[in-house]
């Protein structure tokens, strides 16, 4: 199997199209969105709900149903291959074996009435070609390797027999129990106590350094991934509007979407606080193709040709692209203020 | 488990006497009694007659009293005598059973396996002409009486085609045989059943399409399993656990059926008897059957409670 080395290529997704129709409404979900991920290296696609960051990983696993939903356009390169031209069986043999995913919700991820040995022996066995046994000793290891107490014991226990964080730890295991070269995490905390969320956090990341894979990451917490990972994909009404290696992100954002994404964190000091800072306006209307700028109705440093023209996603500095217009003006309107 | 068993049963026995008493005052308020069912008022020295039989049978005593005399009995473990043909109620109840059984469980098994296959297919192909066609259907089904069905199944099949008898249990002269007990069965198991598939169709329909948006199925594909584990081992196993329920709370809908069932096919199950008791105003049989059916009804909620707590892991009673 092509592990590919580290800072090769691993995952490469071209112009992915991915829209939904439902009633004779058409959803445009994700709008031609590219990214390239290297071997070992961990991402992150952040924006708000409806930003089209979980339906793009969900179409390079082809988990997309149709009826109602259809990916259009795209290729997605993994491991040298385009997922979207793979038979149905071939991809099979891709999920949850070379690609595997940890979902949001532990508590609703798992079949509640199978118990989790069976659970995780059902991926490991036909991947991997194992027999129940080994299956099942492999199971133990995995649970073992993410930190589960006793796991021989509890392998045949149910899901409404384990807390949130451990079903979340069972996931993780399950997830990684095939060594998969990439491993998606959409939102794996959000729905776990904050004192879990940062094990949990902690935990995929060893083990994503101790395992070699490549990480994306899913969240609407910026805060949450800062630490975690090499580069932030930040989306906005099914675009990429910006991509950066993530000090940089940070530092100097340069879209004004991700600018006030930024400014919208609460400090934890709590100083010049007042109230909390939200982006004016609301999310665009998914039902229209987007032919001009998806933020410029709430951006604050629009011009008319920002309603005209939808942006090119050009790039501004070495591994740093954006989409607006005016990513030149704006960086040195933020030099002229960091000078100040 | 076996606490909660015995409180069930516990429970169960006041629900019990609570039917008997009041499908007991409520069939003394039939018209006419067993005696009138018997003695013609044209008989010379009707009214004697009529007296001296009612005094027999108890039947001039307060119905309070006819009441407790049955409970008495029944405490025995006795059901009582028919006032027709005096034969013990027990007796009568088990020679009927084995062929209302054989009905009951036909059409209910006919009603599962093509109800719930039905469901699953119109789930799966939501909204496509598989599943309008199979909706129509099922609705048709809910709106046809059974004895409705019945009477077109003869017709065609019995008498047009004669692919079937019309009616009994067995070619009557000839020794029995399981063929021809069988070919008897399949028109009235059919028309009991066909007509409660809808049910199933409907309550499996909903219950897959519900388990199928559930984010553990999401995982399943995630993990890269093969559709039919995806559809058998996460969809279905999770998705049947409600119609088993449905099983439960078929079988007094079956009963009522049946009785009309094996009128119509004049299967000689203990629903023939019923129609004939109430006809001849016995009650100790009228009273036999209903407690006799009350007891399986009771049964049957019970199991599939206990069905329950098998299928479903988070279920315990302790």
């Amino acid at each position: 199997m092509a592990r590919g080395q580290i800072g090769q290529p691993l995952l490469e997704v071209r112009n992915l199209v991915t829209r939904f129709y439902t009633e004779g409404v058409t959803i445009h979900a994700v709008n031609g969105i590219s990214f390239t991920l290297n071997a070992g290296e961990s991402m992150a696609i952040v924006g708000e709900s409806g930003s089209g960051k979980s339906v793009s990983v969900m179409s390079l696993m082809r988990l997309i149903r149709f009826p109602p939903g259809r990916i259009e356009a795209g290729q997605v390169l993994f491991e040298g291959k385009d997922l979207l031209q793979l038979s149905e069986e071939a991809m099979r043999r891709i999920r949850g074996n070379r690609i595997a995913m940890i979902f949001q919700d532990p508590m609703t991820s798992l079949n509640p009435v199978l118990p989790i040995g069976l659970q995780m022996t059902e991926t490991i066995r036909p991947h991997l070609g194992l027999n129940r046994q080994a299956a099942r000793e492999h199971a133990i290891e995995m649970l073992a390797l993410v930190g589960l107490a006793k796991p021989q014991e509890r392998l045949d226990d149910y899901p409404h027999q384990f807390s949130g964080g451990q079903r979340q730890r069972v996931m993780i295991a399950m997830a990684l129990s095939c060594n998969p070269s990439l491993l998606i995490a959409d939102e794996p905390t959000t729905a776990l106590d904050v004192t879990v969320q940062a094990q949990i956090v902690e935990l995929v990341q060893g083990l994503q350094q101790k395992l070699g894979m490549a990480a994306i990451w899913i969240s609407h917490n910026l805060g949450l991934v800062a630490g975690v990972v090499d580069k932030v994909a930040v989306m906005y009404g099914g675009h990429i509007v910006e991509q950066s290696p993530v000090d940089e992100l940070y530092e100097r954002p340069r879209h004004p979407y991700t600018r006030g994404l930024l400014r919208a964190i609460p400090k934890m000091d709590g100083r010049d606080q007042g109230r909390l800072i939200a982006i004016d306006g609301m999310p665009p209307d998914l039902r229209y193709e987007p032919l001009s700028c998806p933020f410029a109705p709430r951006c604050a440093y629009v011009v008319a040709k920002c309603h005209a023209e939808l942006p090119t996603l050009d790039e501004f500095a070495p591994g740093q692209t954006t989409r607006c217009w005016r990513t030149g003006e704006i960086a040195a309107m933020q030099f002229h203020e960091s000078l100040q | 488990m076996i606490t909660y068993i015995l409180r069930r049963l516990l429970v169960s026995i006041p629900i019990l006497l609570g039917i008997t008493v009041i499908v007991f005052f409520v069939a003394s308020k039939m018209p006419g009694d067993a005696v009138l069912a018997m003695i013609s008022t044209e008989t010379p020295q009707a009214e004697d007659l009529i007296k001296l039989r009612r005094g027999q049978l108890g039947l001039d005593l307060p119905i309070y009293v006819q009441y407790f005399r049955w409970l008495g009995q029944l405490l025995q473990g006795n059901l009582g005598f028919s006032f027709q043909t005096g034969e013990s109620v027990i007796d009568m109840l088990a020679a009927r059973i084995p062929a209302t059984i054989e009905l009951m469980g036909t059409a209910l098994l006919i009603a599962i396996v093509i109800g719930v296959a039905m469901g699953v297919v119109s789930a799966l192909k939501q909204y496509s002409r598989i599943d309008y066609t199979f909706t129509f259907l099922g609705f048709a089904g809910i709106s046809i009486p059974d004895f409705f069905l019945g009477m077109i199944l003869v017709y065609l099949f019995a008498i047009e085609w004669h692919f079937f008898p019309t009616s009994g249990i067995s070619t009557a002269g000839d020794a029995y045989s399981l063929s021809d007990n069988l070919r008897h069965l399949v028109l009235p198991a059919f028309a009991l059943g066909l007509v409660r598939t809808a049910t199933f169709m409907r309550y499996t329909r909903n219950s897959v399409l519900e388990v199928m948006n559930n984010d553990y199925v999401r995982t399943a594909r995630a993990k890269g399993l093969n559709e039919w584990l995806v559809i058998t081992r996460h969809i279905l196993r999770n998705a049947l656990i409600p119609v088993v329920t449905v099983i439960g709370l078929m079988l007094p809908v079956l009963f009522g059926g049946s009785v009309i069932i094996e009128m119509i096919f004049q299967w000689p199950g203990i629903g023939l008897m019923f129609i004939g008791a109430v006809t001849a105003r016995d009650s100790p049989v009228i009273m036999g059957y209903v407690l006799f059916s009350a007891v399986i009804v009771q049964m049957s909620n019970l199991l599939t409670d206990i069905a329950y707590s098998f299928l479903d892991p988070r279920i315990r009673y302790d």
